[in-house]
């Protein structure tokens, strides 16, 4: 019974501040509600049994991630007075896309209901299977022999990612 | 009863842990007044003993100042955000062989996860705030808690190497034979980046530039009054205990010692305090350096300089044959 | 124990919502934002799907996708800060000329 509130409330506050995210123009208000919304999903990770992607998911995501989106926004001190000119000039607004737009949104929902429709078990509790699922150990060892290969490619990723970083935000001090 | 014990705990725990920080305080300031020659807290009680509990009862009698520019919500929720990690972390301490809230199987990282949301709270601080010092000073914070975070989860992890295991009571009892510090070199050194990389995770002087008093007058926290400032400090005090604890525990044996087994705690507490005095001792000993000299402290020195004793301790642990316990 | 319809429920509205932030919303900051808030429906999905089946390998596609989203947060930022410093706008619209 405690799981299945705990399910619920994780579900809750991850999909209402989500909407949040979307629902309001205040840049760092969004960056704050989604550092919430990922510690719920953190919450529905160790409900799957999952601590490790739960602990990453904090470290990483809210840890990393969103502090770097924090100080981006107040770098930047983004102007948020003109948001709702942006969004009276937004391209949906206009006749033909608005349709277009809504079309496309009715077919997302109805492509995300059938795929949910079309999964087998469903209805099955997750985890009957009582598998080694949250040991570190065995997932360690799977993830450096088995993938040992991505894991290299991901970490010339990040390499390419911080070099790329650094070129594209560095002040052209010569230009200016 | 069986279902009472997941409330009890963490009540017992979180009531012990606010008179240890509100204790921690007064020995921290005696300890200071020593270090500089002058007697410290003494008029409260005998020898001052009840001046952190004078200091409690002013903070709470003190009116709470909101300023009319402050970005509410993050405001007012600032101190809660600051405040629930730092409890947090003494989550998955254990206190004796089997006497803690929840000793899970990957506890150290739990530890370390939860340390790092900390940043969210003091940035919501400083942002919130709406104050240029502050805002400051949240600036400040991130670069220096990015920078640190490194270093710190990297020297807390020579322990686990040795160890074997995530899980902090298997990290103390595979201490049983030597504590980990009395490793030679690799334990001696990791020991001191986490006591580096701990003064500087907890913003505390040579490290303390977010809450340079004279440049910021007191950083993130300036607007905060009464209640909220009282909790931003517990908090930060909490921080600080809790990471000694974690020092204690992955350096120093946890609860090894002489004598009886239920003297186990007391050990713990006592080499943690240690921990604590250790901080405290180069808080005070070192004047505050220089934001570019404290981000080249960490991604030239300390950073490199852990990488390079994780592989020392993986060597060891190969060397030795068997993974810990 | 619950179904894993319902996981999968709760990863279909997140990815719904962010696929909507992309396109109502005109703030590159919260186009980004949203971007992750998808990455992380589809790691929900995941990460049931690998419960279910009892592997590692659910959790394990969830670590690439978290390198791939810091790597994409540290290269998107970035262009965000460096277009802010040419247009002053975090509008996308700003920035509809293929060169300056």
């Amino acid at each position: 019974m405690p799981e299945t509130i705990a399910f619920y409330v994780f579900s809750a506050i991850a999909i209402g501040a989500s909407a949040l995210v979307i629902g309001q123009r205040n840049p760092m208000h969004s960056v704050l509600l989604l550092i919430a919304s990922f510690g719920a999903l953190a919450g529905l990770y160790i409900q799957l049994d999952a601590p490790f992607v739960a602990v990453a998911q904090i470290i990483i995501y809210a840890g990393a991630i969103m502090v770097l989106f924090l100080f981006v926004v107040m770098l930047l001190n983004a102007p948020q007075e003109d948001a709702a000119e942006w969004d009276r000039t937004h391209p949906l607004r206009q006749g033909v896309l608005a349709r277009f737009g809504s079309l496309l949104a009715l077919l997302l929902v109805v492509e995300l209901v059938w795929a949910l429709l079309g999964t087998s078990d469903v209805d099955r509790p997750v985890g009957e299977q009582a598998g080694a699922a949250g040991s570190v150990r065995a997932l360690g060892k799977v993830l450096f022999t088995e993938y040992v290969f991505p894991f290299e490619a991901t970490s010339v990723l990040i390499l390419v990612a911080m070099v790329g970083a650094v070129v594209l935000a560095r002040r052209e001090s010569d230009e200016s | 009863m069986e279902w009472l014990t997941p409330l009890v705990a963490p009540f017992i725990v979180l009531n012990a842990i606010i008179g240890i920080v509100t204790y921690v305080t007064l020995l921290e300031r005696k300890f200071a007044a020593r270090m500089q020659s002058r007697v410290g807290p003494y008029r409260v009680g005998p020898h001052g003993l009840l001046q952190p509990i004078a200091d409690a009862i002013k903070l709470m009698m003190k009116e709470d100042v909101v300023p009319t520019a402050v970005d509410r919500p993050v405001y007012n929720l600032a101190p809660i955000v600051f405040l629930v990690p730092c409890m947090l972390i003494f989550a998955t301490i254990p206190f004796a062989p089997g006497l803690g809230v929840a000793d899970l199987n990957i506890g150290i990282l739990f530890f370390l996860a939860v340390s790092a949301m900390e940043i969210v709270g003091l940035f919501m601080a400083g942002w919130g705030s709406n104050n240029k010092y502050a805002l400051l000073s949240a600036m400040r914070a991130v670069n220096q808690v990015i920078s640190y975070d490194l270093p710190f989860i990297f020297s807390a992890l020579v322990p686990v190497l040795l160890a074997g295991s995530l899980r902090l009571s298997d990290i103390a009892a595979a201490q049983a034979g030597l504590w980990f510090v009395f490793y030679p070199v690799v334990g001696q050194l990791a020991f001191i980046a986490f006591i580096v990389s701990t003064v500087a995770a907890e913003n505390r002087a040579p490290f303390d530039i977010l809450e340079a008093e004279s440049e910021l007058v007191a950083g993130f926290r300036v607007e905060y009054s009464g209640m909220k400032f009282a909790i931003i400090q517990l908090a930060e005090y909490a921080h600080v205990v809790g990471a000694s604890f974690l020092g204690a525990l992955l350096f120093l044996g946890a609860w090894a010692g002489p004598g009886p087994e239920w003297l186990g705690p007391g050990w713990f507490l006592l080499k943690a305090m240690f921990v604590f005095l250790l901080v405290t001792w180069v808080r005070w000993s070192f004047v505050r350096i220089r934001v570019d000299q404290i981000l080249a402290l960490s991604w030239k020195v300390l950073l490199p300089a852990t990488l390079v004793l994780l592989i020392a301790a993986a060597i060891v642990v190969v060397w030795r044959g068997t993974p810990g316990v | 124990m619950i179904p894993l319809g319902h996981y999968l429920f709760v990863s279909a509205v997140l990815f719904a919502i962010g696929t909507a932030g992309v396109f109502l919303r005109r703030n590159l900051i919260t186009i980004l934002l949203s971007i992750e808030i998808m990455l992380n429906a589809v790691n929900l999905t995941f990460v049931a799907f690998g419960r279910q089946l009892g592997g590692f390998d659910g959790q394990i596609i969830v670590f690439f996708v978290m390198t791939v989203a810091a790597a994409e947060a540290a290269v998107g930022l970035a262009i965000v800060i460096a277009l802010y410093r040419h247009r002053e706008s975090l509008n996308p619209d700003a920035f509809t000329a293929l060169k300056w």
